[in-house]
Protein backbone atom coordinates (compact mmCIF):
# COMPACT_ATOMS: atom_id res chain seq x y z
CA UNK A 1 0.00 0.00 0.00
CA UNK A 2 3.09 2.33 0.80
CA UNK A 3 4.20 1.35 -2.48
CA UNK A 4 1.00 1.92 -4.62
CA UNK A 5 0.40 5.21 -2.96
CA UNK A 6 3.87 6.60 -3.72
CA UNK A 7 3.46 5.26 -7.28
CA UNK A 8 0.71 7.06 -7.70
CA UNK A 9 2.29 10.19 -6.78
CA UNK A 10 5.16 10.16 -9.08
CA UNK A 11 2.69 9.50 -11.83
CA UNK A 12 1.35 12.77 -10.80
CA UNK A 13 4.14 14.71 -10.57
CA UNK A 14 5.26 13.15 -13.72
CA UNK A 15 2.42 14.29 -15.17
CA UNK A 16 2.10 17.92 -14.38
CA UNK A 17 2.90 20.62 -17.05
CA UNK A 18 4.61 22.81 -17.17
CA UNK A 19 7.23 20.83 -15.94
CA UNK A 20 8.54 22.10 -12.52
CA UNK A 21 11.98 22.92 -11.87
CA UNK A 22 14.40 20.46 -10.43
CA UNK A 23 14.25 21.32 -6.86
CA UNK A 24 10.54 21.42 -6.97
CA UNK A 25 10.05 17.92 -8.34
CA UNK A 26 12.45 17.14 -5.82
CA UNK A 27 10.53 18.75 -3.32
CA UNK A 28 7.71 17.31 -4.68
CA UNK A 29 8.92 13.61 -4.38
CA UNK A 30 9.96 13.97 -1.13
CA UNK A 31 6.84 15.12 -0.07
CA UNK A 32 5.08 11.81 -1.57
CA UNK A 33 7.97 10.03 0.17
CA UNK A 34 6.67 11.13 3.87
CA UNK A 35 2.88 10.94 2.46
CA UNK A 36 3.22 7.59 1.57
CA UNK A 37 4.96 6.69 4.72
CA UNK A 38 2.02 8.07 6.74
CA UNK A 39 -0.14 6.57 4.54
CA UNK A 40 0.62 3.40 4.68
CA UNK A 41 -2.01 0.19 6.44
CA UNK A 42 0.70 -0.42 8.96
CA UNK A 43 0.80 3.35 10.11
CA UNK A 44 -2.20 4.83 9.68
CA UNK A 45 -3.10 4.43 13.25
CA UNK A 46 0.37 5.66 14.75
CA UNK A 47 0.30 9.01 16.41
CA UNK A 48 3.81 9.46 14.11
CA UNK A 49 2.16 9.21 10.94
CA UNK A 50 -0.80 11.49 12.17
CA UNK A 51 2.04 14.03 13.36
CA UNK A 52 3.65 13.83 10.17
CA UNK A 53 0.48 14.29 8.13
CA UNK A 54 -0.57 17.48 9.83
CA UNK A 55 3.23 18.59 9.05
CA UNK A 56 3.25 18.13 5.55
CA UNK A 57 -0.51 19.45 5.38
CA UNK A 58 1.34 22.88 7.33
CA UNK A 59 3.83 22.68 4.83
CA UNK A 60 1.65 22.71 1.75
CA UNK A 61 -0.02 25.72 3.13
CA UNK A 62 3.41 27.71 3.30
CA UNK A 63 6.16 28.58 1.04
CA UNK A 64 8.17 25.39 0.54
CA UNK A 65 11.53 24.78 2.43
CA UNK A 66 12.56 22.60 4.11
CA UNK A 67 10.67 19.28 4.79
CA UNK A 68 12.03 18.47 8.86
CA UNK A 69 12.43 21.72 10.03
CA UNK A 70 12.32 22.02 13.92
CA UNK A 71 8.94 23.88 14.50
CA UNK A 72 10.19 27.02 16.88
CA UNK A 73 6.58 27.06 18.35
CA UNK A 74 5.48 27.39 21.98
CA UNK A 75 3.89 23.85 22.55
CA UNK A 76 2.15 22.51 25.66
CA UNK A 77 4.26 19.32 26.72
CA UNK A 78 5.73 17.63 29.56
CA UNK A 79 8.77 19.49 30.18
CA UNK A 80 11.83 17.65 30.12
CA UNK A 81 12.46 18.10 34.01
CA UNK A 82 9.51 15.98 34.67
CA UNK A 83 11.30 12.82 32.79
CA UNK A 84 14.15 11.83 34.91
CA UNK A 85 14.29 8.05 34.26
CA UNK A 86 14.65 8.49 30.33
CA UNK A 87 17.82 7.63 29.29
CA UNK A 88 19.86 10.59 27.41
CA UNK A 89 18.86 10.77 23.92
CA UNK A 90 15.19 10.13 24.54
CA UNK A 91 14.89 14.16 23.80
CA UNK A 92 17.08 13.55 20.51
CA UNK A 93 14.67 10.82 19.36
CA UNK A 94 11.36 12.98 20.50
CA UNK A 95 12.78 15.49 18.00
CA UNK A 96 13.47 13.23 15.27
CA UNK A 97 10.40 10.85 15.39
CA UNK A 98 7.24 12.83 13.99
CA UNK A 99 4.88 13.79 17.16
CA UNK A 100 7.26 12.33 19.39
CA UNK A 101 7.54 15.10 22.04
CA UNK A 102 3.95 14.75 23.51
CA UNK A 103 4.28 10.90 24.04
CA UNK A 104 5.10 7.99 27.05
CA UNK A 105 8.26 7.03 26.66
CA UNK A 106 6.95 3.54 26.38
CA UNK A 107 5.07 4.86 23.27
CA UNK A 108 7.62 6.60 21.80
CA UNK A 109 10.12 3.65 21.99
CA UNK A 110 7.20 1.37 19.74
CA UNK A 111 6.44 4.08 17.69
CA UNK A 112 10.07 4.97 16.54
CA UNK A 113 10.31 0.87 15.87
CA UNK A 114 7.08 0.97 13.01
CA UNK A 115 8.31 4.43 11.96
CA UNK A 116 12.22 2.97 11.11
CA UNK A 117 10.54 0.05 9.33
CA UNK A 118 8.13 2.67 7.57
CA UNK A 119 11.47 4.92 6.64
CA UNK A 120 13.33 1.54 5.54
CA UNK A 121 10.67 0.29 3.46
CA UNK A 122 10.05 3.62 1.72
CA UNK A 123 14.07 3.76 0.85
CA UNK A 124 14.12 0.41 -0.44
CA UNK A 125 11.02 1.14 -2.34
CA UNK A 126 12.83 4.46 -4.34
CA UNK A 127 16.19 2.51 -4.62
CA UNK A 128 14.36 -0.08 -6.28
CA UNK A 129 12.82 2.58 -8.57
CA UNK A 130 15.96 4.07 -9.26
CA UNK A 131 17.67 0.79 -10.34
CA UNK A 132 14.71 -0.26 -12.16
CA UNK A 133 14.41 2.80 -14.48
CA UNK A 134 17.86 4.13 -14.67
CA UNK A 135 19.61 1.87 -17.08
CA UNK B 1 0.50 -0.72 43.47
CA UNK B 2 2.74 1.83 41.55
CA UNK B 3 5.84 -0.68 41.91
CA UNK B 4 3.56 -3.32 40.12
CA UNK B 5 2.66 -0.51 37.28
CA UNK B 6 6.34 0.12 37.21
CA UNK B 7 7.20 -3.64 36.64
CA UNK B 8 4.87 -4.31 33.82
CA UNK B 9 6.17 -0.86 32.11
CA UNK B 10 9.54 -2.01 32.52
CA UNK B 11 8.82 -5.33 30.95
CA UNK B 12 7.20 -3.61 27.73
CA UNK B 13 10.15 -1.06 27.31
CA UNK B 14 13.10 -4.16 27.56
CA UNK B 15 10.70 -5.97 25.07
CA UNK B 16 10.83 -2.40 22.83
CA UNK B 17 14.49 -1.74 22.86
CA UNK B 18 15.21 -5.56 21.80
CA UNK B 19 12.78 -4.87 18.87
CA UNK B 20 14.74 -1.52 18.12
CA UNK B 21 18.10 -3.42 18.30
CA UNK B 22 17.04 -5.64 15.57
CA UNK B 23 16.23 -2.88 13.37
CA UNK B 24 19.10 -1.10 14.24
CA UNK B 25 22.15 -2.32 11.77
CA UNK B 26 24.94 -0.93 14.00
CA UNK B 27 23.68 -2.91 17.03
CA UNK B 28 23.05 -5.82 15.10
CA UNK B 29 26.61 -6.58 14.54
CA UNK B 30 27.63 -5.83 17.83
CA UNK B 31 25.57 -8.68 18.87
CA UNK B 32 25.70 -7.44 22.61
CA UNK B 33 22.76 -8.52 24.84
CA UNK B 34 22.67 -5.63 27.16
CA UNK B 35 23.55 -3.03 24.66
CA UNK B 36 22.69 0.01 27.23
CA UNK B 37 19.67 2.04 26.14
CA UNK B 38 21.30 5.52 26.19
CA UNK B 39 23.92 3.87 23.32
CA UNK B 40 20.60 2.24 21.36
CA UNK B 41 18.77 5.54 21.35
CA UNK B 42 21.96 7.47 20.27
CA UNK B 43 22.68 4.60 17.21
CA UNK B 44 18.62 4.79 16.51
CA UNK B 45 19.08 8.90 16.10
CA UNK B 46 21.48 8.26 14.19
CA UNK B 47 19.83 5.50 12.31
CA UNK B 48 17.27 7.70 11.30
CA UNK B 49 18.92 10.64 10.20
CA UNK B 50 20.66 8.78 7.76
CA UNK B 51 17.24 7.03 6.50
CA UNK B 52 15.96 10.67 5.97
CA UNK B 53 18.91 11.92 4.48
CA UNK B 54 18.64 9.18 1.75
CA UNK B 55 15.45 9.97 1.40
CA UNK B 56 16.03 13.40 0.36
CA UNK B 57 19.14 12.29 -1.91
CA UNK B 58 16.93 9.28 -3.58
CA UNK B 59 14.30 11.99 -3.89
CA UNK B 60 16.98 14.59 -5.96
CA UNK B 61 18.06 11.17 -8.20
CA UNK B 62 14.32 10.74 -8.86
CA UNK B 63 13.62 13.96 -10.02
CA UNK B 64 17.01 13.57 -12.41
CA UNK B 65 15.47 10.70 -13.55
CA UNK B 66 12.14 12.21 -14.04
CA UNK B 67 13.67 15.32 -16.01
CA UNK B 68 15.23 12.94 -18.11
CA UNK B 69 12.55 11.19 -19.21
CA UNK B 70 11.08 14.18 -21.91
CA UNK B 71 14.59 13.66 -24.13
CA UNK B 72 13.83 9.42 -24.14
CA UNK B 73 10.32 9.27 -25.65
CA UNK B 74 10.20 5.33 -25.46
CA UNK B 75 11.58 4.92 -22.00
CA UNK B 76 9.02 7.50 -21.03
CA UNK B 77 6.36 5.96 -22.70
CA UNK B 78 7.57 2.63 -20.61
CA UNK B 79 7.63 4.40 -17.69
CA UNK B 80 4.57 6.24 -17.75
CA UNK B 81 2.48 3.40 -18.70
CA UNK B 82 4.08 1.36 -15.76
CA UNK B 83 2.85 4.21 -13.64
CA UNK B 84 -0.38 5.36 -15.21
CA UNK B 85 -3.25 4.47 -12.81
Amino acid sequence: MQALHFLQALARIARAAPKPAHSARTRQIRHAAYASMAHSSRSSRRTWSRALLHRLRQRQQQRPGRLLTVRRRVRIVTPITSRPEEPARAETLRQLVPGGRGMEYCNLLEETADYVQCLRAQVQLMQTLLDAFSS
Amino acid sequence: MSSRRSRISEEEINELISKLQSLVPESRRRGSNRASATKLLKETCNYIKSLQREVDDLSDRLSDLMAGMDNNSAQADIIRSLLSS
